[in-house]
């Protein structure tokens, strides 16, 4: 019972490539111990990737490998890879890799009665066996088919040797030329049933793009675009949109704009590291500028910026950025800053992709930017610029690095809507924006969004001062639209000259208070002076009233004694009383 | 039967192979996997064929690559049997179990090509 259940989920062992996306794309690699069928046109790299997956096999997976090549001799393909950093004989020595050219020359060959291909098959596995490969390649065995006539053997060899190759367990990359219109012209994929990769190879606007494709994983789940590669010296690099996954990592620590102005919009803080950044304006909005600041900020940190730059040199920049009042000469001294500068239309779009890739690995920078994305589109459809864009924000992400993208917005377009359609893909966007008004443009900045975080919802003005980028506070005009520039010098100064009338009106009332008590008091002191008068007055009058009684009486007495002689008896009784 | 490929002497090996030339000398090696039916048939069909137009003038051998593996790359063999003739140029690999005789004296210059 036990092992009946072990046996109904059995997980595809799976052989890992070492080529870098294939993996992430395969899910692990090419089914192990099984064929892989890898077709397309010549020239598209199927010799490489195949020869790749035996050298990375010997050398990263302790997998030794047997190549047998059908097209080249030993001594080109030695020297093809070569010049691609391999060094087959030293793996051939090591006895990690076996090389076998087989020659199918038709014109030696006659035939002459019946035939099999066991020949091949000892060859084969006397490879297999003296070596113990675990890989093997066979490139292109459809010469075979040009070199034997009688199809009908091929056929039914192939097919045998297939399945020869599986009970061998090896695991197999066979590789095939493409027909016209079935995947190889002599229909291999009739026999090779389990993996079916396809190379292709374009050339769209003079640039030609490689693209690999999953035609059929069988038993597994596989990634089912088209994903461009490349080929250079460290061989081929498959960069999967997502890697089918949106697994990275997410800090919660920030990173300063640069611009105290800008962090207060976001709470004072900044972006988050490894959060990726869109500025977008139309030309002269201060992009660059922006971007400069990021960079300085970065440097002042102590961390390590690369700024790509496709539009300007290094020179240009750092001189323009003196003229703002920013020195970024001094981190470049200090190898804080590099600048990669270079025409977008050097090179293709996978191209710069790895360059972008190379230069990350080795400058090893915590911010990146890139100034502008739009200059791309002269490189490819927006597709294909979203798609990249995407990958290298992918990566960025994975490798924990804040990039901050310009983008140009031309005049007439709808300003919201960067030429390269990839708002979606940024975790802030700010846009730049020119505001044309009183004969005046003036700049003003948007935070359209900043993922996770509160962010505000103000629009600032944006001032290139020679101490660098100042955002102030946008004033509203009396009916609602935005007043920047001088007009908002204009508001300013009136609000500077209202303010002084009601400083001066709030003092005029205060010294009105003081006159209006000043003048009750001297009331107060007046029905003060008032009252003393009259208060003399009536104890004047009081006192008059008593010396005229006083009077009156010693008139009487007086009379009384000048009528003593008639009034004694009277004056008698009074003084009785 | 067996020569030696490796000689000592190359400027000697030069002279015989040009004297094997002159004299329509036949240097053969017939590759086979093991006893098959093909293999045997293989071997009957070459073996009469020599004694029957080659009498005295070649070498033949035959190599069985279940117990000489390590041949098959050097001889650049990918189908059994095979049987290789080296000398006289130009060099021809004869594939089959050789019972069509015809194609096989053509392809030995025993016989004139049908134009």
């Amino acid at each position: 019972m036990k092992k009946e259940i072990k046996k109904q989920t059995p997980i595809l062992p799976k052989a890992p490539t070492g080529i870098q996306g294939l993996d992430q794309l395969t899910g692990g690699g090419l089914p192990k111990g099984r064929p892989t069928l890898l077709c397309g046109s010549a020239g598209c790299g199927k010799t490489l990737l195949a020869m790749e997956f035996l050298v990375r096999g010997a050398t990263q997976f302790g997998e030794p490998g047997v190549f047998m090549a059908f097209e080249e001799r030993i001594e080109e393909l030695a020297q093809n890879f070569a010049s691609l950093g391999h060094d087959l004989n030293a793996l051939v020595a090591q006895k990690k890799l076996a090389l076998d050219f087989v020659r199918v020359e038709r014109s030696e060959i006659e035939e002459a009665g019946e035939y099999d291909l066991e020949g091949l098959f000892i060859r084969l596995g006397h490879s297999i066996d003296r070596i113990g490969a675990k890989r093997v390649v066979l490139d292109t065995i459809e010469t075979l088919f040009s070199g034997l006539t009688n199809a009908a053997i091929l056929r039914a060899e192939l097919r045998r040797l297939f399945r020869w190759l599986k009970d061998r367990g090896v695991t197999a990359i066979i590789t095939g030329e493409r027909g016209e219109a079935t995947l190889t012209r002599y229909g291999l994929e009739e026999y090779v049933a389990d993996c079916v990769i396809m190379l292709d190879h374009r050339v769209s606007e003079n640039m030609s793009t490689r693209r690999l494709r999953i035609v059929k994983y069988r038993g597994s789940s596989h990634g089912t675009g088209e994903y461009p590669f490349l080929i250079d010296e460290a061989g081929i690099s498959l960069l999967p949109i997502t890697s089918l996954g949106l697994k990275h990592p997410a800090s919660t620590e920030r990173v300063s704009s640069g611009l105290p102005g800008l962090d207060a919009m976001m709470g004072g803080l900044g972006y988050y590291r490894g959060s990726s950044v869109l500025v977008s304006g139309t030309a002269g909005s201060g992009k660059t500028s922006l971007s400069a600041h990021f960079a300085a900020a970065a440097a002042a940190r102590g961390e390590r910026c690369l700024w790509f730059a496709f539009e300007e040199s290094a020179n240009q920049i750092t001189r323009n950025m003196r003229s703002i009042g920013l020195d970024l000469e001094r981190p470049v001294r200090q190898g804080l800053l590099r600048f990669h500068a270079e025409r977008p239309t050097m090179s293709g779009l996978e191209m710069h992709l790895v360059t972008m890739h190379k230069q990350v690995q080795e400058f090893q920078p915590r911010v990146v930017i890139i100034d502008p994305i739009t200059n791309f589109t002269a490189l490819g459809s927006v597709l294909e610029i979203k798609a990249m864009l995407t990958r290298l924000i992918d990566y960025f992400k994975q490798q924990q690095i804040t990039a901050l993208f310009t983008s140009l917005n031309s005049g007439g377009r709808a300003e919201e809507a960067p030429e390269v359609g990839v708002s979606s893909l940024m975790d802030t966007w700010l846009l730049l924006r020119d505001i044309e008004s009183g004969a005046e443009r003036n700049r003003v900045l948007h935070l359209l969004k900043s993922r996770g975080m509160a962010h505000s919802n103000q629009v600032r003005e944006f001032l290139l001062t020679d101490r660098g980028v100042e955002l102030r506070n946008v004033y509203l005009g009396p009916s609602g639209s935005l007043l920047t520039g001088s007009a908002r010098g204009v508001l300013e100064a009136q609000e500077q000259a209202q303010s002084l009338v009601r400083e001066q009106e709030a003092s005029g009332r205060t010294r009105a208070l003081e006159r209006k008590r000043a003048a009750l008091e001297a009331q107060v002191a007046a029905l003060r002076a008032e009252y003393g008068v009259e208060e003399a007055e009536l104890q004047r009058g009081i006192a008059q009233g008593a010396a005229r009684t006083a009077m009156l009486a010693s008139d009487r007495v007086e009379m009384g004694r000048q009528r003593q002689a008639v009034v004694k008896a009277t004056l008698k009784t009074l003084k009785t009383k | 039967m067996k020569r030696n490929p490796a000689s000592e002497d190359s400027t000697a090996a030069f002279e015989q192979t040009l004297a094997q030339i002159g004299d329509g000398h036949y240097v053969l090696r017939l590759y086979l996997t093991g006893h098959t039916n093909r293999s045997l048939k293989a071997v009957q069909a070459v073996k009469a064929l020599c004694e029957q137009y080659l009498k005295g003038r070649y070498d033949l051998e035959v190599v069985d690559l279940c117990d000489q593996p390590e041949r098959a790359q050097a001889a650049q063999i990918i189908a059994a049997p095979t049987l290789v003739k080296e000398l006289p140029p130009p060099l021809r690999r004869l594939i089959g179990d050789l019972t069509n005789t015809d194609r096989v004296l053509i392809a030995l210059d025993l016989k004139p090509r049908k134009n």
